[in-house]
C-alpha cells in the first residue's frame, strides 16, 4: 500500500483537531443559545428577545431531533421496523429521573436544583442521563436479540408490544417517596412478606409514581444540555453513517440476503443498530424527563408517541440525518402553527381559528405527503447532497482549481 | 420503488414548500406578542391595561367534559355579573379559557400558554386533581395565583403559596363517606373499586380506608381499573365473591356509569358509594336505573335551601337553560372570591393578590360559607346525595369536626 | 366454581368480540399484506353509528317499545355505512400505495385512523335546508339505547347468562362460518385466495384484482362494524370517539390475529377467544392491574416461539 502523502491536512494533531472540531463548534453554539435564552428571559421587553413560549418549542425541537435521529439509525440505515422507540425513551427518562431525584435526596437531602451550570447538580444529572441511556441500551439488547430474527412486520409488532409492556409496567410502580427519611428507610429494593400473606415490593428504585407520573424530578434540562447532546447525537450518527459499520447497516437495508452472503453478520449488526438507537433514545428520554413543565407519566409514553417519531423519520427520508432533523423541526412546530392560521397571508378571517380541526389537518397532511412524496423530504440523501447543493459545490471546486 | 418514485413530487418543490411554511410561521411567531383567545371571539389584541385577563384551564372536551364546561359556565356567569357592576376599579374582566382535553400533559402546557402568551394575572382551574397538580406546578413556578374550584386531593395546595382551593379536601371527603356508610347505612364490610390512573381516585380511596377502618369497618377487597376502561367484569366478579355490603367507587362519572350497569348484570345489588367525581348530568344518562339507591358525596345539593343558593340556581337556569351542578356552583364561587380579592388587593401583583385571596373569611358562597385556612383550603360541609327515582335527592349533611 | 364459570363466560363473550375484529385484520393482511391500523377506528365508528342510527330511528328510548327486528336493522345499517366507508378508504388511500414500501402504507393507515377518530369527535353541526346535521359525535361519552332485552336468560350455578352475551357469541360464530363459506366455498373466495397468494399471477389469469381487493376490504370493515355494534350492545356507555381505549381494543384484537396466525380465518377466531380468556382469567385470578400486560406477553411469547402463529397460513418465505 502506497504511503499517504504527508501534508498539513493529515498530520496527527490536525487529525485530532478535525475530530474534535464539530463537538467544540456544537458546544459553543449550544452555549450561545443558552445564554441568549437566559438574556431573553430577563429582557422580555426588548425587540431582540424571543418570547418565552418559543423556548419551550426550541427545547422540544432539540429533544425530538435526538429521538428522530436515533430512531433513524435502526429504521433508516438498517431498514428495520421499530415501532417501540417510546419504550426506550420511557426507560431512559424514568431511570435517569429516579437517579437524579433519589440521588439528590440522598446526597443533599432535598430535590431542589443544586448549583449552577456545571455545578454538582449538573454532574449528577449527566451521570443520570448516562445511566438512563445505558439501561435503555441494555433493554434494546434484551429486546433485540430474540426479535431480530423475525421478518419486518413481525418485528414491528414485537417492538410495539415491548413499548406497551414498558408503559403498563410503569403504571404499577409505587408512589414516589417525598422525604429523605422515607428514602433511607425503604432502601434500594426490598421484598417484604406481609402479615396477611401477600408479598410487597418496595424500595426507591421502583418508587417512580405509577400511573400518576413521576412528579418532582429536579429540572436540570436547559437549552445548553439539549443542544449539546443533540449535536453530539447528530455528529455520532453522521460518523456512523460514513463508517464501515454504517455501510454494513445500509447493506442490510438494501438486500439482507446479499449482505449475509458477503459476510456481514446481519443479526449481530441489527442488534447493534437497535442498541445504539436505544441508547440515544434513552438519553433523549432523560432530557425529556428533566425538562421544566413536563411531567413524565405512563399514559404519555404510548404507542402514538412512538408513531410520532416514526413519522418524523419517514417524512424526513429514511436514512437521512438532515431529513430527520428537518422533519423533527417541522413536526414540532406544525401543531403550534395549526393552532391559529393567521400567519397564512390572504387567508379569510373566518378560517383563522381551526383549533378543533387541528389533528384532522395534521392527519390529512400526513396522508397527502405519504401519497405524493413517499420517499420523504430528503429521500436517502443528506441536505448537502441534493442537486442545488451539488451544483454549488461543483461551482466552488471549479473556482478553486482555476488559476 | 423506482417506478413509484417517478410519480412523486420533486424534492425541490417539497423542500421549498416546507421552508416557505416554516419561514412564514417563524416570522408570524416572532411578531406575535399579543394573546390569543380560543373559541369564537375575534383575535384582535386589546391594549394592556384595558381589561384584566384571567385564565381558566379545564376539561372542556374529553371523557369528563362536563367538569370543565360546567365550571366555565359558572365562572363566566360570575365574571359577567362582576362586569355589569363595573368590573374591578373600572376595568373589565376578560376570561380566557384553554382546554386540557382531559390529559395531564396538556394541563401544564395550557397553563404555560395562559401565563406566557396570554399574560393572565390569575388562574382558575382545574376540577380533576391530577390535572390541577400539573398546572399548579407551573403556576407556582411562575408565581401566578391559582384557585382550584373543585380539586379535592390535598397535594394540590401543598405545591406552594400561590395555589388555593374553595372546596373541601379528600381526607374530609373520605371521612364523610365513611361516616355515612357506617352510621346511616350501617354497613361494616365495603369493597373498593378505584381508578389507578387518577390522583383523585387513589387519594380518596386511601382516605376512605383510613377513616372507615378507624370506625370499625373492614374493607373486603380493593380492585383497580384504569381511566377509559370499559370492561369491569373481572374486578366485579372478584368483588362479588367477597360479599360486601356496599361498594365504594371513588372514580369519575364516565366510568361509574358502565361499572353500575355491569354490576347489576352480574347480580350485585348492594348500594354503591361515590365521591364528588360522580357529579354530572351525564351520570344518570349513562347508568339509568342501575344506580338506583346509590349515594355519593358532593359540594352542594339543590334541595338544601339557602337564599344565595336559590337565587343562583334561578339565574343560572335563566342564563344557560340547564340546572347547575356542583362544578358550576364551585366555579362561580371561585370566580367570585377571586373578584373580591382583586377588589381588596392594593394591586394585581401576584404576591399581593395571593395575600388577598388567603385573607378570604366567611365568604357567603353558593356552596356554603367559605373561609380559606392556613393551608389554603376551605373548611366546608359536605352533603350526601341519593339517587332516587332517577333524580339526585338530599340524604344527609355532614359537617367538619 | 361460580367465579370460574363467570370468568369463562365473560372471556368467551369478550373473546368473540376480539375474534370479529381480528377477522378483519386477518383478511386485509391476507390480501394486501399490510397491518391495517385504521381497523380499530372503523370498529369505533361501528359502535357510534349504531348509537346514531338507533337514536335516529327512535328506538330504545326510555319506555318506548323496541320491535324485534330493531337490532337487525341497526346492525345492517351500520355494516352498510362502514362498508361504504371502507371502500372509500381503500380506493382513495391504499390503492395509490399498492407498490409503495410498507412503512409508508403503515403510516398512511395511522393517518387515516387519526383522521377518522378526530372527525368523529367533532362537535360541529351543519345547517342544511333547515335541518341540523351533526358532523361528529362529540367528545362526551354517551349511552347506547338498549335494543335487546336487558335480562338474564339462564342461571347456572349462581351465574347469570345475559342475553347479550349469547347474541355476541352466536353472531361471532355465524359470521365466522359465513366468512369461511365465502372464502372456501365460492368463486369469489377462490379469487381472494388467489390474489393473496400471488397478485400478478391472479391478474394474468383474468381475475379483476382491484375489485377483489376492494371487496376484501369492504368485508373486513363490515365485520369490524358488526363487532362495534355488538360491543355497544354489551357495554352501553360508549367512550368518546377519540378516546385511547378504542385503539387499545383494536391492538388486542390484532394480537389475537397474530397469535392465531395472521392470514388464517380459523386462527383469527381461535386467537380471539384465547386472548379474551387469558385476559379475563389473568385479571380475575392474578393481578387485575396487569390485565393488558398478559395480552402483550402472550404476543411476544408466541412471536418468539412460533412466529407464524397457531395456524400458519402456509405462505412460503422465499429466500
Amino acid at each position: 500500500m502506497s504511503e499517504q502523502p504527508r501534508d498539513a491536512w493529515t498530520s496527527t494533531p490536525v487529525i485530532w483537531l478535525r475530530s474534535i472540531l464539530p463537538w467544540l463548534v456544537g458546544g459553543v453554539l449550544a452555549f450561545a443559545l443558552y445564554r441568549y435564552g437566559m438574556w431573553s428571559e430577563s429582557n422580555q421587553g426588548s425587540r431582540l428577545a424571543m418570547p418565552i413560549f418559543h423556548f419551550k418549542i426550541l427545547s422540544l425541537i432539540g429533544i425530538n431531533a435526538i429521538m428522530a435521529v436515533s430512531l433513524n439509525v435502526v429504521n433508516g440505515y438498517t431498514g428495520q421496523f421499530s415501532l417501540g422507540h417510546v419504550g426506550f425513551m420511557a426507560i431512559g427518562g424514568y431511570v435517569s429521573g429516579a437517579m437524579t431525584y433519589y440521588g439528590s435526596m440522598i446526597l443533599w437531602q432535598s430535590t431542589a436544583i443544586h448549583g449552577e451550570l456545571f455545578g454538582g447538580g449538573d454532574f449528577l444529572f449527566l451521570g443520570a442521563l448516562l445511566c438512563g441511556g445505558l439501561v435503555a441500551a441494555l433493554a434494546g439488547y434484551v429486546v433485540g436479540l430474540p426479535s431480530l430474527r423475525l421478518r419486518g412486520d413481525y418485528l414491528a409488532i414485537v417492538t410495539l408490544g415491548f413499548g406497551e409492556i414498558v408503559r403498563l409496567i410503569l403504571t404499577l410502580t409505587r408512589p414516589i417517596k417525598k422525604t429523605a427519611e422515607e428514602v433511607s428507610q425503604a432502601g434500594l429494593l426490598s421484598i417484604t412478606h406481609n402479615a396477611n400473606g401477600s408479598w410487597a415490593l418496595d424500595g426507591w428504585m421502583i418508587s417512580v409514581g405509577g400511573a400518576l407520573g413521576f412528579d418532582g424530578i429536579p429540572k436540570y434540562t436547559n437549552l445548553f444540555w439539549i443542544y449539546l447532546l443533540c449535536f453530539a447525537t447528530i455528529i455520532f450518527c453522521y460518523r456512523l453513517k460514513q463508517s464501515v459499520l454504517g455501510k454494513a447497516f445500509v447493506s442490510i437495508r438494501e438486500d439482507e440476503v446479499a449482505a449475509e452472503a458477503m459476510g456481514v453478520p446481519t443479526t449481530r449488526y441489527k442488534v447493534l443498530a437497535f442498541v445504539i438507537a436505544a441508547f440515544f433514545g434513552g438519553v433523549g428520554g432523560g432530557l425529556f424527563a428533566h425538562e421544566v413543565g413536563i411531567l413524565i407519566s405512563p399514559p404519555e409514553m404510548n404507542f402514538l408517541k412512538s408513531v410520532d417519531y416514526v413519522i418524523m423519520v419517514v417524512l424526513g427520508g429514511m436514512g437521512s440525518i438532515s431529513g430527520a432533523v428537518l422533519a423533527a423541526i417541522a413536526l414540532t412546530i406544525l401543531p403550534e402553527l395549526l393552532r391559529d392560521l393567521s400567519w397564512i397571508p390572504f387567508l379569510p378571517k373566518a378560517l383563522h381559528d381551526v383549533s378543533d380541526y387541528r389533528l384532522i389537518i395534521y392527519a390529512l397532511i400526513l396522508i397527502c405527503v405519504m401519497i405524493m412524496r413517499p420517499q420523504g423530504l430528503m429521500g436517502i440523501k443528506e441536505i448537502w447532497e441534493v442537486r442545488p447543493a451539488l451544483w454549488l459545490r461543483a461551482k466552488l471546486a471549479r473556482k478553486e482549481k482555476s488559476p | 420503488m423506482n417506478a413509484f418514485v417517478r410519480r412523486s413530487v420533486p424534492g425541490l418543490v417539497a423542500r421549498s414548500f416546507l421552508c416557505l411554511t416554516l419561514a412564514l410561521g417563524l416570522i408570524a411567531g416572532c411578531e406575535r406578542q399579543s394573546p390569543q383567545s380560543s373559541g369564537g371571539a375575534d383575535a384582535a389584541p386589546a391594549p394592556q391595561g384595558d381589561t384584566i385577563k384571567v385564565g381558566h384551564f379545564g376539561t372542556l372536551t374529553g371523557n369528563e367534559a362536563t367538569f370543565g364546561q360546567s365550571t366555565d359556565k359558572g365562572v363566566k356567569m360570575a365574571f359577567d355579573e362582576a362586569n355589569a357592576e363595573g368590573g374591578i376599579n373600572g376595568k373589565k374582566l376578560e376570561l380566557i379559557s384553554r382546554d386540557t382535553r382531559g390529559r395531564t400533559e396538556d394541563s401544564g402546557s395550557a397553563v404555560t400558554r395562559l401565563i406566557d402568551s396570554d399574560k393572565v394575572v390569575a388562574l382558575l382551574g382545574e376540577v380533576a386533581s391530577g390535572r390541577s397538580i400539573a398546572g399548579g406546578r407551573v403556576a407556582q413556578a411562575k408565581g401566578i395565583p391559582m384557585i382550584s374550584p373543585a380539586s379535592t386531593n390535598p397535594d394540590v395546595t401543598a405545591i406552594g403559596d400561590k395555589i388555593f382551593r374553595v372546596c373541601f379536601i379528600d381526607p374530609f371527603q373520605g371521612f364523610v363517606v365513611a361516616k355515612f356508610a357506617s352510621e346511616n347505612l350501617k354497613v361494616k364490610k365495603v369493597a373498593i373499586l378505584y381508578d389507578q390512573s387518577q390522583a383523585y381516585s387513589t387519594g380518596l380511596r386511601k382516605n376512605f380506608v383510613e377513616a372507615f377502618t378507624k370506625m370499625g369497618g373492614t374493607i373486603t377487597t380493593e380492585q383497580a381499573y384504569s381511566g377509559g376502561d370499559q370492561d369491569f367484569s373481572a374486578q366485579l366478579t372478584t368483588i362479588r365473591e367477597t360479599a360486601p355490603q356496599a361498594i365504594f367507587i371513588p372514580g369519575y362519572y364516565s366510568e361509574v356509569g358502565n361499572i353500575a350497569l355491569q354490576a347489576k348484570k352480574l347480580g350485585i345489588h348492594v348500594p354503591m358509594l361515590g365521591g364528588d367525581g360522580w357529579d354530572s348530568a351525564e351520570l344518570l344518562q349513562i347508568a339509568g336505573e342501575a344506580l338506583e339507591g346509590s349515594f355519593f358525596s358532593n359540594h352542594f345539593s339543590e334541595e338544601n335551601p339557602r337564599p344565595e343558593q336559590a337565587a343562583f340556581i334561578e339565574r343560572y337556569r335563566a342564563k344557560w337553560s340547564e340546572r347547575p351542578d356542583a362544578m358550576a356552583a364551585l366555579g362561580y364561587d371561585a370566580a367570585k372570591i377571586l373578584v373580591e380579592a382583586m377588589k381588596k388587593a392594593p394591586s394585581l401583583k401576584s404576591d399581593e393578590l395571593a395575600a388577598a385571596i388567603a385573607a378570604t373569611k366567611d365568604f357567603p358562597g353558593v356552596t356554603g360559607m367559605i373561609t380559606i385556612d392556613a393551608n389554603r383550603n376551605a373548611r366546608k360541609s359536605a352533603v350526601m346525595l341519593e339517587i332516587k327515582g332517577g333524580k339526585l335527592t338530599f340524604a344527609a349533611s355532614i359537617d367538619p369536626e | 366454581m361460580t367465579k370460574f364459570l363467570q370468568t369463562s363466560i365473560d372471556g368467551l363473550a369478550v373473546g368473540s368480540l376480539y375474534a370479529l375484529i381480528a377477522l378483519g385484520y386477518t383478511m386485509v393482511y391476507g390480501t394486501l399484506k399490510f397491518i391495517n391500523f385504521s381497523h380499530a377506528s372503523v370498529f369505533m365508528l361501528g359502535a357510534w353509528f349504531s348509537l346514531g342510527v338507533a337514536r335516529l330511528l327512535g328506538w330504545g328510548q326510555a319506555g318506548a317499545e323496541v320491535p324485534i327486528y330493531a337490532a337487525l336493522v341497526v346492525l345492517l345499517a351500520t355494516m352498510t355505512i362502514c362498508g361504504a366507508l371502507g371502500f372509500a378508504i381503500e380506493r382513495l388511500a391504499y390503492k395509490p400505495l399498492r407498490s409503495a414500501p410498507r412503512l409508508n402504507v403503515l403510516i398512511t393507515a395511522i393517518g387515516i385512523a387519526m383522521l377518522i377518530d378526530n372527525t368523529a369527535a367533532l362537535e360541529k353541526k351543519a345547517e342544511i335546508a333547515g335541518y341540523t346535521i351533526p358532523i361528529g359525535f362529540g367528545t362526551r361519552p354517551q349511552r347506547m339505547p338498549s335494543l335487546f332485552q336487558d335480562k338474564a336468560v339462564a342461571e347456572i350455578a349462581g351465574v347469570n347468562i345475559q342475553f347479550v352475551d349469547i347474541v355476541v357469541v352466536i353472531s361471532a360464530v355465524v359470521l365466522m362460518a359465513g366468512l369461511q363459506l365465502l372464502v372456501f366455498g365460492t368463486k369469489l373466495g377462490a379469487a381472494m385466495r388467489a390474489v393473496s397468494e400471488d397478485t400478478r399471477a391472479a391478474a394474468l389469469m383474468g381475475i379483476p384484482v382491484d375489485r377483489v381487493i376492494s371487496i376484501t376490504f369492504v368485508v373486513g370493515t363490515m365485520l369490524a362494524a358488526a363487532a362495534g355494534f355488538l360491543f355497544a350492545a354489551k357495554y352501553p356507555g360508549l367512550n368518546q370517539p377519540a378516546a385511547a381505549n378504542w385503539a387499545l381494543l383494536g391492538l388486542k384484537a390484532f394480537v389475537a390475529a397474530v397469535v392465531g396466525g395472521i392470514g388464517n380465518i380459523r386462527g383469527a377466531v381461535v386467537g380471539g377467544i384465547l386472548i379474551g380468556m387469558i385476559e379475563l382469567f389473568g385479571a380475575a385470578y392474578l393481578f387485575t392491574q396487569l390485565r393488558d400486560v398478559y395480552v402483550f406477553v402472550i404476543l411476544i411469547a408466541v412471536l418468539l416461539v412460533r412466529p407464524t402463529g397457531l395456524f400458519p397460513s402456509g405462505a412460503v418465505n422465499k429466500v
